[in-house]
């Protein structure tokens, strides 16, 4: 916010008296924008009251978009845990002075990062019977691919949440003559995971949105059931727009959640520098975040 | 292994489409996604808050519902209705700027917010408007410090664009699939020739914005 008050002066009489003619025009243009938008749609009978009703007084229809959610949340649920796991032991691996352990973490890692999350879950779908001679559940499918990928970024979240603390911290331990192993694990780790509390669910908002490709491989998610149901009631855009709230009221949830744990880090110990977000973070989630 | 070198002009098409709607929708999410930052941090609330319901919107949204709501939704606001020539791929464009400028906007927001303070205080104090202190001080600054942001967002941006694979664009992945879907015995062998493509591009996409962040980085720092 401080942008604000630094591109611009506080407004005397004359320049109020112009922002409130841009706000009069640039108001109304947003408007007039959504009006044509929403003239259009009407005029479509996009808002005939039967399109929208089912979601409202069909408890049949609410219990199916149940079901989806419960599907999205479990299978979200599922690749958070292994993806943590597989990106605290990535990490290690890539913080390893063994380079025998630290170039496989390295490959693994970037070429996780690189693929698309969709090949990898249409890849593991279409491959594994093949390969396998059995056919792969859609939610095993979907969750290997959501780990992988989510590991190998929830990987360098973590080397830049350990890279980030005092170099004190493994000095005094490995003085004390604990173990490289040791010093990641007991005094680094730990510190290092309430740091990047606030990075880890910014990036449970992108897994989160990122289950929705299970739909491809028709595991019964969100948007699956959402196809099935607009489908039924041959209301493709209402219903979109049903998931689409849905996926936003929980996203902007957590989104406030994670500002929130950063707030009080800075706040509640400012001073201890284990606790200051470093800038290279902000950049790590980045590329997570736009997947 | 065979079967993929066979077949490499079937990819070699593939990347194409990949790379066409990787670039296009680029190029309009970056403009899209500055003058939405430029919303953002302008004096005029109304056009402050369109801005900002725009980004936390999309951003919280999935990208197969944003494309979902495109290919049902234009048509209903009498956009795209013409079935002319590739209209998929149109959507797909669509879909992935729509998607893609609300993280581009929140890049150049945060360049913006790394300006030194002093530097608009100057242009203000020399008489220059917000429009002109933006357009020719804070923002080419701004964009200096974003490359390795904006990087992050366009090689997320290449990715992305295999969705489109699913609603009909025959970029590398849908290719991919109609490669499977013929010679299945090779699945491992074509899929790793795909995963490969997108390595390279993206390895590709990260070196040359590494080059592009050492040409725009000002000598004194």
């Amino acid at each position: 916010m401080s942008a604000q008050t630094v591109l611009y002066d506080v407004q005397g009489p004359k320049a109020r008296r112009r922002v409130l003619i841009y706000s009069v025009i640039g108001g109304l243009f947003v408007l007039a924008l959504l009006a044509v938008a929403l003239r259009r749609l009407q005029a479509n009978g996009q808002f005939e009251p039967d399109l929208w009703r089912p979601f409202v007084d069909d408890p049949r229809v609410a219990r199916r978009l149940l079901v989806g959610l419960q599907g999205t949340l479990r299978a979200a649920g599922i690749a958070l845990g292994l993806a943590v796991v597989l990106g605290i032991v990535l990490a290690f691996g890539r913080l390893s002075q063994r380079f025998f352990l630290r170039l496989p973490a390295v490959a693994v890692i970037e070429f996780f990062r690189a693929t698309p999350l969709l090949l990898l879950i249409l890849g593991f779908f279409l491959a594994w019977p093949i390969v396998v001679g059995q056919r792969l559940e859609p939610l095993y499918a979907l969750v290997l691919g959501l780990t992988l990928y989510n590991g190998a970024v929830i990987a360098e979240i973590v080397r830049a949440g350990i890279q980030s603390l005092p170099k004190g911290q493994s000095e005094a331990a490995l003085a004390m003559g604990m173990r490289r192993g040791q010093v990641l694990r007991i005094i680094l780790l730990p510190q290092a995971l309430r740091v990047m509390l606030p990075s880890l669910i910014s990036q449970l908002v992108v897994l989160l949105k990122d289950t929705s490709l299970g739909f491809v491989i028709v595991y019964p998610e969100l948007l699956r059931i959402g196809g099935f149901v607009a489908q039924n009631l041959r209301n493709p855009i209402q219903t979109y727009t049903v998931i689409a709230i849905i996926y936003i009221v929980i996203n902007f949830a957590l989104g406030r959640l994670a500002a929130w744990v950063e707030g009080r880090q800075r706040s509640k110990t400012s001073g201890d520098p284990a606790t200051a977000v470093p800038k290279a973070m902000e950049g790590q989630t980045a590329p997570g975040a736009a997947a | 292994m065979n079967t993929v070198i066979d077949n490499l002009d079937v990819y070699a098409a593939g990347f194409r489409t990949t790379v066409s709607l990787a670039l296009l929708a680029a190029v309009g999410a970056l403009v899209l996604g500055t003058l939405i930052a430029a919303m953002r941090v302008s004096p005029v609330p109304p056009l402050r808050w369109a801005a900002t319901t725009y980004v936390e919107v999309v951003r919280n949204t999935p990208l197969t519902v944003v494309f979902f709501l495109v290919v049902f939704g234009l048509p209903q606001v009498d956009i795209g209705t013409d079935t002319t020539r590739l209209p998929f791929f149109r959507f797909a464009v669509i879909a992935l700027t729509v998607y893609t400028a609300a993280f581009v906007a929140e890049a150049v927001r945060s360049g913006i917010n790394s300006v030194p303070a002093g530097q608009a205080e100057a242009s203000r104090s020399v008489g220059m408007t917000f429009g002109q202190t933006l357009r020719l001080v804070v923002l080419p600054q701004a964009f200096a410090n974003i490359v390795p942001p904006l990087a992050s967002v366009f090689i997320a941006l290449l990715k992305n664009t295999s969705i489109a694979a699913v609603f009909g664009v025959a970029e590398a992945l849908q290719r991919t699939q109609f490669l499977v879907n013929r010679f299945g015995n090779e699945v491992l062998w074509l899929l790793a020739g795909t995963a490969f493509g997108y390595v390279v591009l993206a390895l590709t996409a990260s070196a040359l914005f590494r080059l592009l962040e050492r040409a725009v980085t000002p000598v004194s720092r």
